[in-house]
């Protein structure tokens, strides 16, 4: 008979002898680390559904002969687990050595050496020289538009990038294919990524065990701009960074270090440290009267955010009918960029010709919004060079500074102040809390009472509420993960969608859980989530509008949001082509050494 | 004699007879293979199948390099696969694909200069009972000879159904 | 008297296949007749006396898994026909499927009457084209005689059977991966727990069963399952058909009840009639390239479910393959392991590396001096991980051969390998 766990029952079972009990529906191998067992696994990821393919984790039930993967498996009552023992620790050094058979062994010089997770089994089973004669593949590694890095001669195999991909953002861009000694993860045709549907949210990355799918590392652009006398380099700090960056350092999960941030990053040379946050202000404020603009004119409703270009991507790709519903706003990153080329120039008497944006993001499709070619409207570039958070914790290690130990300094000004509004715009439901409160006081001139909406936060991947705002009832949703954003968008072209106002964001949790943050599980963004929500409620001011540097930038420079100069600054506009069209391909492949 | 190429009508038509049912892609994919004339899938009918079916063509990929049957370059008109599984092989499979290079004068895995014939190997096809056999298309030709593997060469390149018709086997 | 039996392969060759009419002169439908006068428990008590096992490999009481499904309170349910007759050395399912496709029809049709199902699907291989267009002829004569479509000989049942064509994968002979081909998608087995009683076809309760085992239910059901299960053993009722291939003289599928010896089944002249030009018999391959390997000495071994596993044997799928004595083992070995190596799905490690590795450590072992010092000790270890780690039954089974033929010719095996090597492998 069909059985669905109950979680409320509990499940009497022993792991190695140790008696342990469980909610029914428990897998034995999180049963087993309930009890200090530390099962190994290599395609086990605890956010994606379970594969099963690696077969490390297999465990002996009851004395039985036939193994069970203990991933796959849920617990039963009374089962006696062995998780070690002679057989098993066979079974599991021949897997591994059988992998390692056909992976390259140049670990030194590889960009997940010392966090890769077929390393460390290695390690952690003795394997100190290879049980078969190497036989590596050698597949020529591909830069992808300067984004992702794919480098498949690494790949174990796994799936987890196949899962991510097509189960949980549904971009489908990459798949298994071929079988056998064939089978490998890969784009139809081993086409390029930008030839196909991928949308650079770089979940893949976030997932691979191994250095297979990774960032395309822009540090040494970077260095190399900072040692260029002749560069005057400024730095953004995306909000969603200060609160992962310390796990790259060893610090507790969640830890808030902003100011060790800001002061590494004077220390690696950069001539002004600003914030995104102050940028996410300023969306906010266009946002903002974006939105009361549809509303009063009847414009075309719902309005979607547009500050994640995973999304933006993932529209023009797959909802190219749909593209008037998102708002023009550029992201806070763009907007940040084009003002440090107009603005900040012409406040502090430098050249913008001459100005370096160098952007810190936890994102890697915000390389590849970074390179659109009508991000230029300044005249100049608006961002120059995106690091994610990975790459800026490793030019922090090259350049020997002590993260965790570091004295905590101030943001430069006139681009540095900041909100609470701005700091959640790294989580899901943040963008939409921002607007709210800013949108609520400009319509009504009241204060709000509390500045919280507790509806549109947490890890759910659909959210929905509505306000009142002044006489009006303003209907809004949150999603965040793009197989959720689906479901919103099919809403939308059904016509059965009659929320106002819609955040989403490429990435589960947010900007939180970006694909390019230090490699985490969902238990880890939750925990940066919360930190998020203790920076806003922390903050002096908590709302965009009440920001004095953003104030200043209207009063002295913008005039009014939506302005002319806001129009071409700050607004953008997307193509029904997709991104195959208009955007020129550029990849580069190098062969292995 | 070369088919013309194929045309979106008909591959659209090959969907219309399955009722565009994203169901039935493999069988889909196995008649547009048949009808391209030189035995396989081009991309561009695997990615107008994507989009009418609504199947991600990396699905649709996955497939297509999945399933032997299935092939994503142009082969000759007609595979001839020469089973390799044990008990073709112990009963001198190796001895008939040494005559089929012989007659067609390529080697295992080439195409003839004409784009008639592919020559290729295959898993066990279910006719062990007659081994060493070769599968040409839907027919299948057991209890090989030098002097079968000529005569159904020319039956093929001439277009002489009736001596082919003659050899198969039953089922 | 006559070895060979008629009990499901009555008519095969001498009635014109699709033809209801020919069929119904050979007691064709007389099952379904029955059947739709009896109570579903009737039927699955009468496939329970018959002891029949699952005839595509696994050798599953059929009683039992029709039981399992039937209180299963989940609709609608699925009957799948599983004709991915891909097991080198079988073509016993061709048989039935090309001469008498309307008992295999008439078997599912059962199945669905007894489980109240509306659709149901026979995956055929993508090699058995012309098999294909004989079915569904037979299915659309079937319908024409009222056996098939809407209510079904009166009885207000509904069923109808499609024919589903596979395009070259072996391994979707594993019943989770045969659904997910049935559903269009690519053939890699699913992950088990759910069972495909509880999950299967569209994610519905289904029930899958092999072409003979269908066939076989109209005989259960029309004599009674004693009668069926007397024409084998008590613990292996019915008959069985066994294909014959490789060095053999009379190379063809029969119908045998359970119970002769394999020296029966290979040397007498009514069925394989020895081994041609007066060789003798080195060794034999059951159930095609998953099964066992066995030699001379286990030739009185009865050919039965019980019999051939208390030896280390199994009948699989009925394939016997037998080979002379100028065969040498690591060279039949290495066909059998290049035989996996083209079929793994390739997505878990053990069977996609396994089957590479212990391909070229068998390359070696049959060269003189090519051997490593450990490769003998890194083949047991491999053998060992395939067949207890594999994520299907493929892998699980891949290295059977091998590990079954090592023992019979250990010699053979050890021959080239280096004295060193040798310490190793006794350690």
């Amino acid at each position: 008979m069909s059985h669905i766990p109950d979680p409320n029952k509990s499940v009497n079972l022993t792991i190695d002898g140790i008696p342990v009990t469980v909610p029914e529906g428990t897998s034995i191998l999180e049963a087993a680390r309930k009890v200090n067992v530390k099962i190994p696994v290599l395609c086990h990821h605890p956010d994606l559904q379970v594969r099963a393919v690696c077969r490390l984790c297999v465990v002996e039930c009851d004395g039985g002969k036939k193994l069970k993967a203990a991933c796959a498996n849920d617990v039963w009552e009374g089962v006696n687990v062995v998780t070690d023992n002679a057989r098993l620790r066979g079974i599991r050094r021949m897997i591994l050595e059988m992998i390692l058979a056909e992976h390259p062994q140049d670990c030194l010089a590889c960009i997940r050496n010392q966090t890769c997770e077929l390393q460390e089994l290695a390690h952690q089973f003795g394997i100190y020289r290879p049980g078969f004669p190497v036989e590596a593949r050698h597949f020529d590694i591909v830069v992808d538009t300067d984004t992702l890095v794919r480098d498949m001669s690494k790949c174990v195999k796994c799936g987890r990038c196949v899962t991510m991909c097509q189960e949980v953002q549904t971009v489908r861009a990459i798949n298994t294919s071929s079988r056998s000694v064939d089978y490998e993860i890969t784009t139809p045709y081993d086409k390029p990524l930008i030839e196909g549907l991928c949308v650079y949210c770089g979940q893949c990355s976030s997932v691979c065990p191994v250095g297979a799918i990774y960032e395309n590392d822009q540090t040494d652009k970077v260095f190399e701009a900072l040692g260029d006398k002749e560069r005057h380099v400024v730095v953004q700090t995306a909000p969603a960074v200060r609160v992962a960056i310390g796990e790259e350092f060893g610090m507790p999960h969640g830890s808030v270090t902003t100011g060790k941030m800001v002061t590494a990053l004077k220390r690696l040379g950069f001539d002004k440290v600003f914030d995104t946050d102050f940028s996410a202000d300023v969306t906010i404020m266009e946002e903002g009267h974006e939105f009361l603009d549809r509303l009063n004119n009847k414009g075309r409703l719902p309005m979607i955010t547009s500050c994640s270009p995973g999304w933006i991507n993932f529209v023009e790709v797959f909802y190219p009918d749909l593209l008037p519903h998102l708002s023009t706003c550029k992201s806070p990153q763009q907007m940040f960029g084009a003002l440090a080329k107009s603005y900040y120039p012409s406040a502090y008497g430098v050249d913008p010709a001459k100005v370096t944006v160098v952007s810190i993001m936890p994102c890697t499709a915000k390389k590849f919004e970074s390179e659109r070619p009508e991000m230029n409207s300044s005249g100049y570039r608006d961002v120059d060079v995106v690091l994610t958070t990975r790459e800026l914790a490793r030019m922090i290690k090259i350049a020997g500074i002590d993260f965790p130990n570091l004295p905590e300094s101030e943001y430069d000004n006139i681009m540095g102040q900041s909100t609470g509004a701005a700091a959640i715009f790294g989580t899901s439901g943040g963008v939409m809390e921002a607007a709210l409160r800013t949108v609520y006081e400009v319509v009504t001139g009241e204060e709000l009472d509390s500045v919280d909406f507790e509806d549109v936060r947490g890890h759910q991947g659909i959210k929905k509420s509505s306000v009142m705002v002044g006489g009006t009832e303003v209907k809004i949703m949150v999603a965040n993960g793009l197989k959720n954003a689906r479901r919103v968008m099919n809403s939308i072209r059904r016509g059965e969608c009659d929320a106002h106002f819609i955040e989403i964001m490429s990435c589960p949790g947010g900007c939180v859980g970006g694909g390019g943050q230090p490699y985490a599980t969902s238990e880890t963004k939750r925990k940066r989530m919360e930190a998020l929500y203790r920076v806003d409620r922390d903050m002096p001011i908590r709302k965009s509008h009440k920001n004095p540097e953003v104030q200043a930038l209207y009063e002295k420079y913008l005039g009014e949001p939506l302005g002319e100069k806001s129009h071409k600054l700050l607004h953008t506009h997307y193509s029904t082509q997709g991104k195959h069209h208009w955007y020129v391909p550029h990849v580069t492949t190098s062969k292995r050494r | 004699m070369q088919q013309a190429p194929m045309t979106e009508g008909q591959v659209l038509k090959i969907m219309e007879k399955y009722n565009n049912d994203p169901q039935q892609l493999i069988a889909v994919l196995l008649d547009i293979q048949e009808a391209s004339g030189s035995n396989y899938v081009d991309e561009k009918w695997a990615a107008l199948a994507a989009r009418v079916l609504d199947v991600p063509l990396s699905k649709i990929y996955d497939i297509l390099t999945f399933y032997a049957m299935f092939s994503t370059k142009p082969r000759g008109e007609y595979v001839i696969e020469i089973c390799r599984s044990t008990p073709c092989h112990f009963t001198e499979a190796e001895e008939v694909v040494s005559w089929f290079e012989k007659v067609l004068g390529i080697k295992m895995g080439e195409t003839t200069l004409d784009k008639k014939f592919t020559l290729s190997r295959t898993c066990c096809v279910g006719a062990c009972d007659v081994g060493p056999v070769a599968k040409i298309g839907d027919e299948v030709y057991g209890d090989l000879t030098l002097e079968k593997v000529n005569t159904l060469v020319r039956s093929y390149r001439e277009g002489l159904p009736s001596f082919r018709e003659a050899l198969a086997c039953q089922n | 008297m006559s070895k060979l039996k008629t009990l499901i392969t009555e008519g095969a060759g001498s009635i014109r296949p699709t033809e209801v009419e020919d069929y119904m002169n050979v007691g064709g439908y007389n099952g379904l007749k029955k059947a739709v006068t009896m109570t579903p428990e009737e039927i699955i008590g009468e496939v329970k006396k018959s002891q029949l096992l699952g005839r595509g490999g696994a050798a599953y009481p059929a009683g039992k898994k029709w039981e399992h499904l039937l209180h299963i309170d989940i609709f609608p349910k699925y009957i799948v026909c599983n004709a991915d007759e891909g097991e080198p050395g079988t073509f016993k399912d061709k048989l039935l499927m090309g001469k008498l496709p309307l008992r295999v029809i008439e078997g599912i049709t059962i199945a669905g009457y007894v489980f109240g199902a509306k659709a149901g699907y026979i995956y055929v291989r993508g090699e058995y084209r012309k098999i294909q267009r004989v079915l569904k002829e037979a299915i659309m004569h079937a319908k024409g005689a009222g056996f098939l479509g809407k209510n079904i000989l009166g009885r207000g049942f509904d069923f109808d059977i499609h024919v589903i064509s596979g395009a070259g994968a072996y391994v979707c002979g594993e019943n989770s991966a045969l659904l997910n081909s049935t559903e269009g998608k690519v053939g890699r087995p699913r992950i088990k727990p759910p069972h495909l009683a509880e999950v299967g076809l569209f994610l519905q309760p289904t029930l899958v069963n092999n072409v003979e085992s269908f066939a076989s239910i109209p005989a259960i059901v029309e004599g009674g399952g004693s009668t069926y299960c007397e024409y084998g053993t008590p613990d292996s009722g019915g008959t069985k058909l066994v294909c014959l291939s490789g060095h053999v003289n009379n190379r063809s599928t029969y119908e045998v009840p359970l119970g002769l010896t394999l020296r029966e089944l290979i040397y007498d002249p009514e069925l394989g009639n020895g081994i041609p030009n007066g060789k003798r018999l080195k060794f034999f391959h059951l159930g095609g390239q998953s099964g066992p390997i066995g030699g001379p000495d286990q030739l009185d071994t009865p050919y039965t479910y019980k019999g051939l596993s208390s030896n280390g044997l199994s009948v699989g799928s009925g394939a016997v393959v037998v080979m002379n004595e100028d065969v040498s083992i690591l060279e039949y070995l290495k066909g059998v392991t290049e035989f996996f190596l083209h079929e793994s799905c390739g997505k878990c490690v053990p069977c996609r590396e396994g089957n590479k590795q212990i391909y070229k450590i068998l390359c070696r072992l049959a060269t003189p001096g090519a051997p490593e010092p450990d490769d003998l000790n890194m083949l047991r270890r491999l053998v060992d991980t395939m067949i207890s780690a594999s994520f299907c039954g493929l892998g699980q089974s891949a290295a059977v051969a091998l590990n079954t033929a090592w023992k019979i010719f250990k010699d053979e095996f050890e021959i080239n390998a280096k004295p060193q090597a040798l310490g190793h492998a006794a350690a």
